[in-house]
């Protein structure tokens, strides 16, 4: 699709792909540094264990990716926040859609352009950092393909977010809007988690709440869970239900409903992009 | 092609925007050739091209470009359009963007190379096609969106002040771009506050000020309204009352009186009442009255 295959171009001619893809290769290269380093080690002048070991580098892989998500996510909404409201203001969108194009051509079409770099990008960048790690250090996690899937859908839940709020608010404003709500989901899992610690109901149900209303956080749950070795896990269980409100652990993967109803709000939010600019005059 | 309906066609078109009302009870059909529309800034111009292609929904009034619905799919099919507001994509080449609009309008891919060339040559880029546009200053880029507008040749070609990025020489071609598209029996709708633009290359204009039509019809009788200057002594209260009857009265500076807005046909007519009235009459002069000043005397009204 035509539009679709614009926004890719527009990226690349930008050289905003590259920009990417230098900055993760730094990043990578810096956590294959690191994990390197774990070898010399030392707790009491012994070596660390092999539990030892993968509990460290797992939970290393854990924060690299969280970063990875995060610059994933906001990416997204640096993206998709001006992606029609840029071209409205700039002028570029008037003479495409005095074309035989429809409104909703047009938005699907941007979606499935910001979801090929979305996903091109993510996928590019998790492999290359999964294959480094696991070459350097031997370790590998347990769920990789799950992980880049939720990975993945909390990157596209927030651009297609930011894409709705683009057919109706300059790119700035949808950018920020998209930006603190995120920021709000990641905090509401953490709230969710201190009131499953202290069986407090109000404050877990904000959590659900936050977590259904913007599932980026529920997903990002997702994805640190695919990322855990059993040790972790195991050794996290016992440290009592406080730990549920660490952002950088899970004790088990999302509900299939969860998936389901993320995959839901993606089509119900997208849908509603195309009503808004449906509606809007230009 | 034109059909039926006229190539365009805006029965009691309305918009408001707020309290604003940007357009009111807009009538006009253009069945061929070369049609101005012409008014000041912000009288409501570029709201009326904008709801003929769709992108802004009439508040009432209904009628059809290319004969079909406004931004349907037929519709926009067959017509070209410069938005007012021009820009193409700056990480992109001139023939890149001409493409675009190739694959956007859904021309044969085996028709695009040949096609673009034409348009490059028509527009004047013929040597630039390979040039980003973001290296193109204001006037290259307009030439740029008239040649998406001619892409394909379209029945209908709406031009929204299609030269006022342009220098002398550009707005030439330009005229003999629209030129020639009526030759070809293109329906051109030119949208434009310049007069000399007008008046060199349309057939038919309406004025508009204000979101209204103040005068509407073909050139040549839209000027043939035209005014007279008339020496005269003697003129009472009752002869001025009487020659305000058949236009606009005003005292020249030099002391002879200017009627405007007179039918041409009638000046036998003015010259009798003032005689009937006791005036002495000297000199009578009808003017030739160029659109400027016919321009400026319906915005005064």
């Amino acid at each position: 699709m035509v539009v679709a295959r614009q926004v890719v171009s527009e990226a690349s001619r930008r050289r905003l792909l590259l920009a990417l893809l230098l900055l993760t290769i730094v990043v990578i290269a810096l956590t294959v540094w690191g994990v390197s380093r774990i070898d010399d080690l030392r707790n009491a002048g012994q070596p660390l264990s092999d539990a030892q070991k993968k509990t460290i580098v797992s939970q290393l892989l854990i924060l690299v990716m969280f970063m990875f998500s995060w610059v994933l996510s906001l990416a997204a909404v640096f993206v998709a926040a001006p992606a029609v409201s840029g071209e409205l203001e700039s002028g570029i969108a008037l003479a495409i859609l005095a074309r035989p194009i429809s409104r909703a051509e047009y938005i699907l079409g941007k979606w499935l352009g910001l979801v090929a770099l979305v996903a091109a990008y993510g996928v590019a960048a998790a492999v290359v950092e999964i294959v480094a790690v696991q070459a350097v250090s031997g370790y590998q996690p347990p769920h990789p393909l799950e992980f880049l899937g939720f990975v993945l859908g909390e990157g596209i839940v927030i651009l297609t977010f930011a894409l709705a709020l683009s057919t109706r608010v300059a790119g700035m404003v949808g950018g920020v809007i998209a930006a603190i709500l995120f920021g709000i989901a990641w905090m509401g899992g953490i709230v969710g988690g201190i009131g499953a610690a202290f069986n407090n109901a109000t404050i877990t149900h904000v959590g659900t709440a936050t977590k259904l209303v913007l599932p980026t956080d529920g997903l990002w749950r997702g994805a640190v869970w695919s990322l855990e070795p059993s040790i972790v896990i195991a050794a996290q269980q016992q440290a009592g239900p406080a730990v549920a409100a660490n952002p950088f652990f899970a004790a088990e993967p999302p509900p299939a409903a969860y998936v389901i109803w993320a995959v839901a709000w993606i089509a119900a939010m997208l849908a509603l992009a195309i009503y808004s600019f449906r509606s809007r005059e230009i | 092609m034109a059909t039926a309906t006229g190539a365009i066609q805006l029965e009691h078109v309305t918009k408001r925007y707020g309290k604003v009302v940007a357009l009111d009870d807009l009538s006009l059909t253009v069945e061929r050739g070369v049609f101005g529309f012409l008014g000041p800034n912000g009288a409501g111009k570029t709201t009326a091209v904008k709801i003929l292609l769709g992108l802004t929904r009439p508040t009432s009034g209904s009628g059809a470009l290319a004969g079909a619905a406004f931004g349907s799919k037929p519709s926009l099919g067959r017509i070209g359009y410069l938005p007012e507001l021009f820009r193409y994509q700056s990480w992109l080449t001139a023939r890149e963007v001409l493409a675009l609009h190739c694959e956007l309008a859904g021309i044969d891919r085996a028709r695009w190379a040949t096609e673009i060339d034409r348009i490059l040559a028509t527009v004047g880029l013929a040597d630039r096609g390979t040039s980003r546009v973001g290296t193109f200053s204001k006037g290259m880029q307009q030439r740029l969106g008239l040649g998406v507008a001619l892409l394909d040749d379209p029945a209908v070609v709406l031009l929204d002040e299609p030269t006022s990025a342009l220098d002398p020489v550009g707005r030439h071609d330009v005229r003999e771009i629209i030129r020639a598209l009526r030759e070809k029996g293109t329906v051109v709708f030119l949208n434009s506050h310049l007069l000399s633009e007008v008046e060199q290359v349309c057939d038919a204009v309406a004025i508009i000020d204000r979101g209204k039509v103040v005068a509407q019809g073909d050139l040549a009788q839209l000027l043939r309204a035209s005014s007279v200057r008339v020496r005269a002594s003697g003129v009472t209260r009752e002869a001025r009352a009487a020659m305000s009857r058949f236009g606009e009265l005003d005292d020249g500076a030099d002391g002879a009186l200017l009627i405007r807005g007179i039918d041409r046909e009638r000046i036998p007519e003015l010259v009798g009442a003032m005689v009937a009235s006791g005036a002495r009459i000297y000199a009578v002069e009808p003017q030739h009255e160029s659109l400027e000043e016919r321009f400026l005397s319906l915005l005064g009204q």
